[in-house]
Order: C-alpha cells, then structure tokens, then sequence
C-alpha cells in the first residue's frame, strides 16, 4: 500500500535533518519500538511490537537510511520477521523543505505485509500503515519542536546545529532520561 | 406403485432418510481427525509467507535442539521422492504437449506461491513443532511475483525458469473449426460480445484436510488415512509416482470425509509428507491443517478471464459461437487441473443450443498463486456462465425476449441424441420442458406485478433466466485416455451377500456428503426386493473396496450405481441358479420378486434367505457346476457422459441507494433422469444453488500484487450464510431418463452450481435495466454492493 502525506514542523530544516539521523529520535518515535542499535551507515537492528487486528507480534529486523541528500531527503526504510504472525516491510521517503522558518516534511510511504499478516489482517492494514506513519511523523514533530524550543530558550544566540548537547537536552526530556 | 407404499419399501424413488445422519448430526462421525494412534507425532508445516522467491539457505540447528522434536524435514529429506503428478496430459492447439513443472514435496531452490511448503517440524506435541518452527531460520531473497495472467504470458519473471515460459498451454478446440468460425463471424448480422471474469474461490469445505501416516516396520504395510474423495486414485498417484511404494503395502484410507467439492480430489504434498514421515521416523505422523493453511493450501476454483463472442444471422439464429479464455493454474499443476478450463470446458460451449460452428482457445498460465484445479462443476460453471450471459446480452442487443431467443436455439426435443460441434452427443434432453416448467414454477407470469410492489418500496426487481447443460458421470476411459487423462474412469463394486441373507456393498465411490450409504442401499433393495436395512454401503478404504476412481464430477450414481448394478445382477443370475436347483426347477423358469424366488406357473418358493444359505452351507447345492459362495464384482466403465439440463430463475431485488442485492426468489427445474431418492436430490441441489449464488454475489478470492492472499479467512471470504437465500424451489419432473446407463440416471451434485450464478447476474442486470440504468452492460462477479453502486454511477 502506498500514502502520502506532509506536515509543517515549527523548526529549521537544520535541526530536523539532524533529528532525523540521532538514533534516538528514531527509537522514541516508531511505534512500539522496544530497542534500537546501529548506526546510520550500518543500519540499525530493531525489536519492535506490533498488534494488527488480531495478529500481535514482536518484529525483529533491519532499519536503514538511504538515499541521503544532507539536508534535503533520505529514505527510511524497514523490513522486520515476525515469525508465525509473517512479516512487514516499508520505506517511506522524506523531504524536508524551508517553510519560513520552519520546514515543510513531505513523505511518501510504500508498505507491505505478508504470512498470517497478510492474510488475516488485510482489511485493515491500509488504515493500520496510515496510523503508523502518523503517530511516526507526530512524535517526530513533538521531539523537534520540543528540542527547538529547549534550543532556544536556555542558549539563546546559539545556533543550534552548530552543537549537539542542545538536543540531547530536549531528547533526554521526551524521553524521560 | 403409490408414492407411500414406495417410501415404506425403501426402494428406488424414496425419500428415504438418510442413514449416515444419524451420526453426523450426534457427533459421532469418525473423521481422519479423530483417528489418533498411539505413539503419533505431529507435523507442522512451515509455510512460504511470499509468493515468490528463492531460498538461500535453511537453517534448522537450533530447532532440532528443542524439546520434543523428532527431526526437522526439508527437500533434502525426498531427494529420491518423485515429483506431485499431473493426472491429465494436454495437447496444444500446435500439437505439442503442454508444459508440466516439476511438483515437489518440499519446495526446492524457489517459493512459487504463499502456503508453499518449505520445511516441516515433526515433534512428540504440536505445541512443541509450532515452537520449534519459530526457531527455524529461513531466508528467502523475495522475487517479482507474477500475478496477471495476460502480462505474464507476454514475457518477464517466470514461475519456473525450466519451463522457459508462463504459458502451460495454447489449447484450441476444434481446431479444424476456426477459419470456419472465423467466416461465420464475417458474415453475421448481429455480434455480441462480452468479456468476463469467472472469480478465483476457494473450496471451504467444512473439515479441513487432515493426513496420517503409519508405517508397521515389521510388515513393511503403509498406511495413509486422509480427507480424500478417491483413496484409491490417491494410493496410486502417491504410491507409483511419488513415493515408490507398491499397492500391496500401502492402504489408504478415506473415513468419514466433511465435504469436498473437487478440493479433497487432488493428491497433495501433505500426504505423501506423512506416509514418508512416518517410514522415516517409524513412528505416526499426523498433520492436521488449520483453517488459515486450508485457504492457502487447498486447490482454488475458477479463475478465467473470458472474452466470448456470438454470431447471430438475421432471423437471430446462433451462428457461431468464438472465446479466448486465459485459465489460471497457479503454481504448480495440480491434479486435474488441466483437464478442467479444456475437455471439462470446451465441450459443453454449445450449451442446449443449436450453434453450428465453435470455436474455443483457452491459455492456460503458471502464476504464483495457490494452484487452480476442479472445484463443484468443474469447468462447466465457466462455460454455462459466459454462454448465458452471452446470449442475455444479446437479447438486450436484438431487443428480444430473453425467452423467446433460448426458444429458438435450443436443441429440439426431436433432435436427440444430438452431436454438437464441440465433439459430445447429448443422449436425451427436453430443453423446451424444462424452460416451460421454470415459468410456471417461477410465476414469470406474476412478474411485472411483483416488480411494481418492489418499485413502491423503492427498489429495483430483476428476473434472471439461465439454462444449462453439464456433463457427467465422467467418463468412457478410452475417449478420455485420448484426450490426455492418465487414468481410466470406471467405477466398481463388489457386493457381498452374507450367509443370512444380508448385504454389504464395496464400492470404489466415496461419499463425502452425497448420502451414498442411504440411495446406494435402495438400488440393491429395489432389485433384490428385501429391506434396505439389510443391505450395508463400505467405502473409502482401498484394502477391502475395489479399485475404483472415487467421487466427483457428479459421477457415482451414474458410474458407481451402475457397477453395483452389474455386480448385483451378477448375484441375482447365480441365486436364480442355485434356487433352480433348490426347487429342481429349470433357471430360465425362475423369478426374484420381493425377496422371493418362485418358479412360473408354479406355487413353488424359495425365500431369498434359502438361497444365500444354501450358497454358504451347500449342503444341497450343484458343486459340480456352480461354486459356493455368494459375491461377486463388476467394473462399468460408461460408454458415454451424462448430460444432466435445466432451467434456473433467479429473481433479486436491488437497492438503488446502496446496490445491494438480495436473491428473493430462486425457482431449478432439472432434468436428472431417473432419481432414487428425490429427498437427497433437492438436498444436493439446494447446496449446489447456496454455492453458485455464492459465487455470484459473496465469494471472491483476492491476492494483492505481491502474490499475498487477502481474502484468507472468513473475516475477509464472505462465505454464505442461510439468511443470504430465500426458500428455493426445486423440481426434477422433467426427467429424459439417461438412455446408456442401467439406472437411467445422469448425475445431480453439481448442477445447482453450474446454472445458478448466471441466473444471478442476468437478474442483477435485469433490474438495473428495468431502473434506467441502461449503460451497464456486464458486473463481475461477485456482485457485491460497491460493485452494483459503481456500475449504476457510470
């Protein structure tokens, strides 16, 4: 299945392309992520848990980032085994434009499910994938915003991607550590 | 004889109840299921979650390490097992032989569809083998799947590189016809054409299939119990062709089977799994598939995309009748699969029609989907649907009654027996009857005061009119061994009079929900004029029935009955003889009525229960001419197929608002030639009707263009459901009696199935007609609402 969508984030495409890349972010914002290694060359080996209709299941697989134009795009994307309940692959490819001072991020998300997946929860995995992607690109608004804000008010002046402590601050605060 | 005196007899023409009930609807069936032997393992197949692919490796360390497991099994396992066969060998339309895949257990090297089976647990618990099949590492580099039958057999990816091509065959029937076809077509007045989908569905029998196997070391015996409708069919494709095991050490065993529909013919990797299982392991191997491994494992039906055109002449005589069709297999040729978009399909083009000249093409394409093979008709659900709707539609085209045009070109009643152009010759037929039957059963007449009440309602009332024709009671061996199968189409019985009187019956038939132990009991009564309850029906098992071909394609009655006909007329010649002897009386003299033996123009008489004693205890008897004993066999192989016609109405009310449909009315005039038991007729035709509405209107198997299955369980399948039909009528009044086979009979399982969905159709489009939607010329089926409401959006 394929969908489109885009959102206006109350932050530059500096900071956001940055975000985009701190396997942190990543962690904190898919959905039903339970742990997250790698690096951005490499790939990253994630443990997600997902329930789909009447299939759950814990997806072990890799999540890569492709396509990299510093700044402008990249690709994310994944392909994880869920055992008995059959197996989810996706990508969604990201832009990030200057929106004022903000950044316009547009994706296009292409996914796909098979095994018990497929077969029992074809009804509702369009719905099931849009959900994902939202709530993905949601808390990757909130974790933006929030380390955007945290930039600028404790170090004003500072350009916040000239430093990469400001955004620990604001990560560790999303997530509670 | 009155109708009452008949039922208390039990003989033929009786409704009597049927026997076999008595268990089923207490539960106490005894189903391969339910056959536990001691010291049993369980498999649990591990399954492709891809429709295409190659396997790069297989990793099963770890989940051999596990507890309870016995061994992991791969490919590796049946390096020396044969491939699946193929029991129907076609022939293009250039002569060559069509293109047939190697069919293993266990895939090897590639996945062609999602339920392939890759590798099998096998452990003391089934607990333990789904665990231990988690641990199994399996990596598969995914590949294109081919899915869309025309692009796949323009070229790219292909199911099995060996074969070079996705096409399995270009078949062309009768070939001698086309340029005159052709020709007809060039000088037509009218054509119609219309191009159609016939849906992909899927069996959905009520039990799932199930296999054990059991390997006694010390006899060298196999055993293979399995959901099957052909036991011994299957113990010789598996035990010749697969596994190398001779007949005589390998019994295979159909117990009580919880219906079929043409999905429990084929032999499946499954069972030649756990019979080798089970010889490797020396212990029991049962597997049992879930409903989920059912849709993706069971053979689908259907699955044509048509294009089908009619040459009419001025006065709207059919002149010719062409149609491509591309024919789904799936991966892998299962058993009859070939047989069934060709000889199964081709030849029953003409219909009940006069069409002098056809022409047929049929493309048959490897696809990466679950294979495609018989399913309740078989073949002639394609053809009855694209024809009626055809000629339906040229109705609407001329501005004629639908009616009145089947009228005109039907095969008259004088013209039997009748030689179409597509190779059959129907034996008996009153189309005209049937047709006049339908309309009074149907009140056509009350119809347009019927359709206005609808119309005060604001809804849209259509009538649908379909007849059909199928061929049954497959078949005459040597016409079909022409034709490519690799078997013979026989049917046996052996009938076994027991000292005392009583019988039982072997026969090579399976019933697997026909009632075969009720109407097969009240031939051998009719004839031999004692009760039914002493008469016994054993089927399923090869070590004690005769080889035989199983049941399907409507056959047993036609085929089977008629064997075990000619052997009870074997056994009625010999009591004669030994009664002859017993009143010293001469044979030619002697007469068999109710069970007793007289001699004409005599008060002389022997019980039937003199005679079989006297067979048994011979101490009165002519030993020096006549064996004791009292059990004979026979084979009947048919000299020709059966043609079984008739009328269907469907009227349906749609919802303009919602393009729901709702079947409220469905009236079935059938000819079956003679009927034994009109209870259980009305039985299978109501079944066959609640399957071909089915199809019409709920049913439809979808994959994505990944090759996953989206319709695999019933939240997606919408199968039937009681409140979906109204009360049907039926009726079989109209009977030409079969004029080939003993019994007259000529076949009723499949007919409800074959002329129901375009009566469903044509009544779909009769009411979108009637409500101004004049523009829709065609719905694929099934008409589901979305698809009604979009059609009247054009």
């Amino acid at each position: 299945m394929k969908l489109s969508d885009s959102r206006s984030i109350d932050a530059a495409p500096a900071l956001v392309w940055d975000a985009i890349l701190d396997p942190q972010v990543l962690r904190a914002c898919i959905p039903g992520c339970e742990s997250l290694t790698g690096s951005v060359e490499d790939g990253y080996e994630a443990v997600v848990r997902q329930k789909v209709g009447p299939v759950s299941a814990t997806f072990t697989g890799l999540v890569r980032l492709s396509d990299i134009i510093p700044g402008q795009s990249l690709t994310i994307s994944g392909e994880g085994k869920g055992g008995a309940a059959g197996h989810a692959k996706g990508s969604a490819a990201v832009r990030f434009d200057a929106q004022g001072a903000g950044t316009l991020l547009t994706y296009d998300v292409d996914a796909a499910v098979g095994g018990k997946l497929a077969q029992l929860g074809s009804r509702i995995i369009d719905g099931f994938a849009k959900k994902l992607a939202d709530e993905f690109f949601t808390r990757f608004q909130a974790a933006v915003e929030a380390g955007e804000a945290d930039a600028a008010a404790p170090e004003e002046g500072a350009a916040p991607d000239e430093t990469g402590t400001s955004k620990k601050g604001w990560f560790r605060r999303m997530i509670g550590g | 004889m009155p109708k009452d005196e008949i039922a208390n007899k039990g003989g033929i023409g009786a409704s009597t109840k049927r026997r076999e009930d008595l268990r089923f609807l207490t539960g106490k069936g005894r189903y391969t299921d339910d056959i536990n032997i001691r010291g049993q393992l369980y498999a649990h197949f591990i399954r492709s979650e891809v429709a295409h692919g190659r396997i790069i490796s297989i990793d099963a360390s770890a989940a051999e390490a596990m507890p309870g497991v016995a061994k992991v099994f791969t490919s590796a396992d049946f390096a020396q097992a044969g491939s699946i066969p193929c029991g129907w060998q076609v022939t293009d339309r250039h002569g060559k032989a069509m293109l047939e895949p190697k069919h293993p257990i266990l895939a090897e090297g590639k996945v062609r569809h999602v339920g392939d089976p890759i590798a099998v647990v096998v452990a003391e618990t089934l607990d333990q083998a789904r665990d231990a099949a988690e641990a199994v590492v399996i990596e598969i580099e995914e590949l294109p799947a081919v899915m869309d039958m025309k692009a796949a057999v323009a070229g790219g990816d292909l199911v099995h590189e060996e074969l070079g091509s996705n096409l399995c065959f270009d078949w062309g029937f009768v070939e001698e016809n086309k340029a005159a076809v052709e020709e007809a077509f060039a000088k037509a007045a009218h054509v119609t054409t219309l191009e159609l989908v016939n849906n992909r569905l899927v069996a959905n029998p009520m039990e799932p299939r199930v296999a054990v196997g059991d390997f006694e070391e010390w006899t060298g015996q196999h055993t293979l119990y399995t959901t099957s409708q052909n036991p011994h069919v299957i113990r010789l494709l598996m035990g010749a062709f697969v596994l190398s095991i001779p007949e005589h050490k390998l019994r295979v065993v159909a117990p009580d089977v919880g219906g079929g529909f043409g999905s429990k013919i084929f032999h499946y990797a499954e069972e030649a799994f756990v019979t080798k299982a089970a010889h490797i392991l020396k212990r029991p191997v049962k597997w049992t598939s879930t409903r989920s491994e059912a849709f993706v494992t069971d053979a689908h039906g259907r699955d044509h995309v048509t294009k089908i055109q009619l040459a009419l002449d001025a006065q709207n005589n059919f002149t010719a009748l062409r149609t491509d069709t591309y024919a789904n297999m799936g991966a892998y040729l299962s058993t009859f699969a070939p047989s069934v978009p060709t000889w199964l399909h081709g030849t029953l083009m003409a219909g009940n029609y006069k069409t002098p000249l056809i022409y047929v093409n049929v493309k048959a394409v490897f696809t990466n989907t679950v294979p495609v093979d018989a399913y309740r008709g078989a073949g002639r659900p394609e053809a009855t649907f694209q024809l009626e709707r055809l000629v339906d539609q040229a109705a609407r085209e001329l501005g004629v009654s639908p009616f009145d045009l089947r009228r005109q070109n039907f095969i008259q009643p004088d013209q039997f027996p009748y030689q179409t152009p597509v190779a059959v010759v129907y034996d008996t037929g009153n189309y005209q009857a049937t047709l006049d039957k339908l309309v009074e059963m149907a009140d056509v007449a009350g119809f347009e005061a019927r359709a206005a009440e609808s119309k005060s309602r604001g809804k849209l009332r259509g009538f649908g009119l379909a007849h059909y024709i199928e061929a049954c009671g497959i078949a005459p061996s040597n016409l079909v061994g022409q034709l490519g199968a690799r078997a013979g189409l026989y049917e046996s019985a052996s009938v076994r009079v027991n000292a005392t009187g009583s019988i039982t019956v072997f026969t090579g038939s399976h019933s697997h929900g026909q009632g075969h132990e009720t109407t097969f009991a009240q031939v051998v009564s009719d004839m031999i004029g004692i009760d039914a309850s002493q008469i016994e029906i054993v089927h399923g098992d090869t070590s004690n029935t005769p080889m035989g071909m199983g049941t399907y394609g409507s056959r047993s009655l036609a085929v089977g009955g008629s064997a075990m006909v000619k052997a009870t007329n074997k056994i009625i010649n010999k009591a004669k003889k030994i009664a002859a002897h017993l009143m010293e009386a001469s044979e030619a003299d002697i007469e068999l009525k109710d069970g007793v033996f007289t001699v004409a123009g005599t008060d002389k008489s022997k019980t039937w229960v003199d005679v079989t004693l006297a067979a048994y205890v011979p101490h009165n008897y002519p030993l020096e001419n006549l064996e004791p004993g009292l059990e004979e066999t026979a084979f009947y192989d048919p000299s020709n197929f059966t043609y079984p016609a008739g009328a269907y109405g469907c009227e349906v009310e749609v919802d303009p608002e919602t393009g729901k449909v709702e079947v409220v009315a469905f009236s079935a005039a059938d000819d079956f030639g003679n009927v034994v038991n009109p209870m259980i007729v009305e039985g299978q035709v109501h079944g066959g009707l609640a399957q071909g509405i089915g199809q019409a209107l709920l049913e439809h198997c979808v994959y994505d263009e990944n090759g996953q299955l989206l319709s695999g369980s019933y939240m997606d399948y919408a199968m039937p459901r009681a409140d979906d039909f109204p009360m049907f009528q039926v009726d079989h009044s109209c009977a030409t009696p079969c004029t080939h086979n003993p019994l007259g009979v000529k076949g009723c399982g499949e007919a409800g199935a074959i002329g129901s969905p375009p009566a469903v159709i044509n009544a779909v489009l009769d009411a979108l007609h009637r409500g101004g939607f004049t523009h829709v010329t065609h719905i694929d089926m099934p008409a589901s609402p979305s698809r009604v409401w979009a059609a009247m959006q054009r």
